[in-house]
């Protein structure tokens, strides 16, 4: 189970104000406290605090000042490309692109891109129209990506595709049709592509109390279908106990007593 | 119709572990061992890299042993002297190692004192260039007080000392890192509890480089497919970057083969079973090659002739 950390998002009152400051403290924080959580990736998103012209110059202030006090690989998640490609020049590993769909102008930039620095790929399983219900349009979406991911030459473990949840408060009837798409991605090529969602998605919106819970439950959920990486809390302890214990269960992981603390050792 | 061959990408390979230490590095060694590397499973070179051929250890103990007379006969009067039977075994029989094994410390036995075992240590060490092994006895209680002293005496020796086990690994650990020694861990044929054993050593503050695994493992026709199993899990556990098995395994096959009735029952008690000498030799060579097969990185063997047989095995399996 692989965790990336979705702390260090624009979104978050901290880290915006950061981002318009350049102040690097809020950023390094979250970077050293998300490792310590469990997080094996760094996801970055300046989110829209920063005007759209100056958003490449605040992805290389961020991967740079994130790569200062952390060692992990990092994600640029951003629907700028400008701002992801000047991102990518400076990573020291190997990063991920977060995102891109499955519309062939944006997968001929994305897949160039990664191609040229090494880098995975998100792939979203939707088009310009928006996020369709059904698992049978994502999984077709899903194997645009795929096939045109392979014609680029990237290695389907570098290729995370992302079924797409939403807030089960306003659309529940998503969850259902997203474990399928998990299920189903993972029988279009051998060896599979990866997958990955948005977890925190899920609990969008509902009351604090029950947040963790949902996202603790479908997590489970979903790794059982086929789920390999989650964009999630990395400091929610319980939630990272599950990601650690799915490991477990699932027989991927030998077992030992201590296995809890060997998840969040790196 | 060209074939080609499928070929598996592993994430991880086993750790590099160091035995001995030569003058430059703390020690009186002339030369280290260097074991593990593999980024493969064994011997299949074409599908990653081998970077040091398993070797061999000989055993050696402070009291004459109540082995096999065919064992004995070949080591003759020395086995009466731990320095001089060391010095037979490197000189001789071609021993990467020496494993000393301290039977005589037992309380129910000889009852040896500490400072006399290491004694026998520095007096090994002087005998042999090359880097030791050495375990004390088999009461736990007096193996901790034994160990502590042995690494005391030959501290920068890089010692690969032994046993740490699930319920008692702390005094051994603590003595390894203060000393500067290279640890086994020890667990009974269970991959859980091998793993967790590992945590808890490294948690002390035992680097992992310094901690080589004893799965415990069986003479052929008892149980040996039981312990290829448990390597064979370990193993890919390594190959898949779980740092918590991946460091090398040695395996204590000569006295396991020869706890085997097969290797001592004369021909006279089972006519069907063969010539003595020959199944006797046989079966602490195959209960070797089976281990080999599975990625073990030190044995620890007993009878010369069998010791020459494994050696020109691993040879061949080391030829690419």
């Amino acid at each position: 189970m692989i965790i990336f950390g979705e702390r260090i998002n624009g979104m978050y009152t901290d880290i915006g104000d950061a981002l318009r400051a350049k102040d690097p403290k809020p950023l390094q924080y979250w970077a050293t406290k998300q490792e310590e959580g469990g997080a094996h990736y760094l996801d970055l998103n300046s989110g829209p605090a920063i005007p759209k012209e100056e958003r490449a110059a605040a992805y290389e202030w961020m991967v740079n000042v994130v790569q200062e006090v952390s060692e992990l690989p990092l994600v640029l998640d951003s629907t700028n490309y400008d701002a992801i490609e000047a991102g990518l020049k400076l990573c020291k590993r190997p990063a991920i692109i977060n995102s891109v769909d499955a519309e062939p102008d944006k997968m001929e930039r994305v897949f160039t891109m990664a191609m040229q620095h090494n880098a995975g790929v998100v792939g979203l399983c939707m088009n310009k129209k928006g996020i369709p219900l059904d698992h049978d349009l994502r999984v077709a979406f899903a194997m645009e990506i795929v096939a045109t991911a392979d014609g680029f030459g990237l290695p389907m473990e570098d290729l995370y595709l992302d079924p797409l949840i939403l807030p089960v408060n306003v659309a529940q009837e998503h969850a259902l049709q997203v474990l399928e798409t998990l299920r189903l991605v993972k029988t279009l090529s051998n060896p599979a592509p990866r997958t990955v969602i948005g977890l925190t998605n899920v609990s969008q919106k509902s009351p604090a109390n029950i947040t963790s819970l949902l996202n603790r439950t479908f997590l489970a959920m979903a790794v059982s279908a086929g789920l390999d990486a989650a964009i999630m809390n990395a400091n929610d302890e319980d939630l990272v106990d599950v990601a650690a214990t799915t490991e477990i269960l699932l027989n991927n992981k030998i077992y030992a007593d201590s296995y809890l603390k060997v998840f969040r050792s790196r | 119709m060209s074939v080609t061959l499928v070929k598996e990408r592993y994430s991880s390979k086993v750790g590099e572990v160091v035995l001995g230490a030569t003058p430059e590095q703390g020690g009186t060694r002339t030369s280290t061992v260097t074991v593990g590397g593999d980024s493969a499973l064994p011997y299949l070179h074409f599908e990653g890299q081998m970077p040091n051929r398993p070797v061999i250890a000989m055993e050696v103990t402070d009291v004459v042993p109540t082995w096999n007379e065919l064992i004995t006969k070949q080591i003759g009067d020395v086995i009466n002297n731990p320095a001089a039977w060391a010095k037979k075994c490197v000189d001789e029989f071609g021993a990467d190692l020496i494993y000393l094994k301290f039977d005589g410390a037992d309380p129910d036995g000889e009852n040896r004192s500490p400072e006399d075992c290491a004694r026998i240590v520095k007096e090994v060490l002087a005998a042999v260039g090359v880097p030791l092994i050495v375990e004390g006895c088999d009461d736990s209680e007096k193996n901790n007080d034994v160990m502590t002293a042995i690494a005391e005496a030959a501290a920068g020796e890089n010692l690969l000392i032994g046993i740490a086990e699930q319920d008692n690994y702390k005094s051994i650990a603590a003595a390894a890192m203060v000393h500067k020694h290279t640890l086994i861990a020890r667990s009974p044929l269970d991959i859980n509890i091998c793993k967790q054993l590992n945590i808890l050593i490294n948690e002390m503050g035992l680097p992992l480089n310094k901690i080589i695994i004893d799965p415990t493992v069986a003479g052929l026709g008892f149980g040996i497919e039981y312990v290829y199993s448990i390597m064979e899990r370990a193993r890919l556990g390594a190959l898949a970057n779980d740092k918590m098995l991946s460091m090398p395994i040695i395996c204590t096959v000569g006295y396991e083969a020869n706890r085997c009735k097969e290797a001592y029952a004369s021909a006279e008690e089972f006519p069907g079973w063969g010539d003595l000498q020959d199944r006797s030799v046989l079966w602490e060579a195959v209960t070797a090659s089976g281990v080999l097969q599975v990625g073990a990185s030190i044995l620890v063997m007993r009878n010369p002739t069998a010791v020459s047989l494994v050696q020109k095995h691993i040879a061949d399996l080391m030829n690419k």
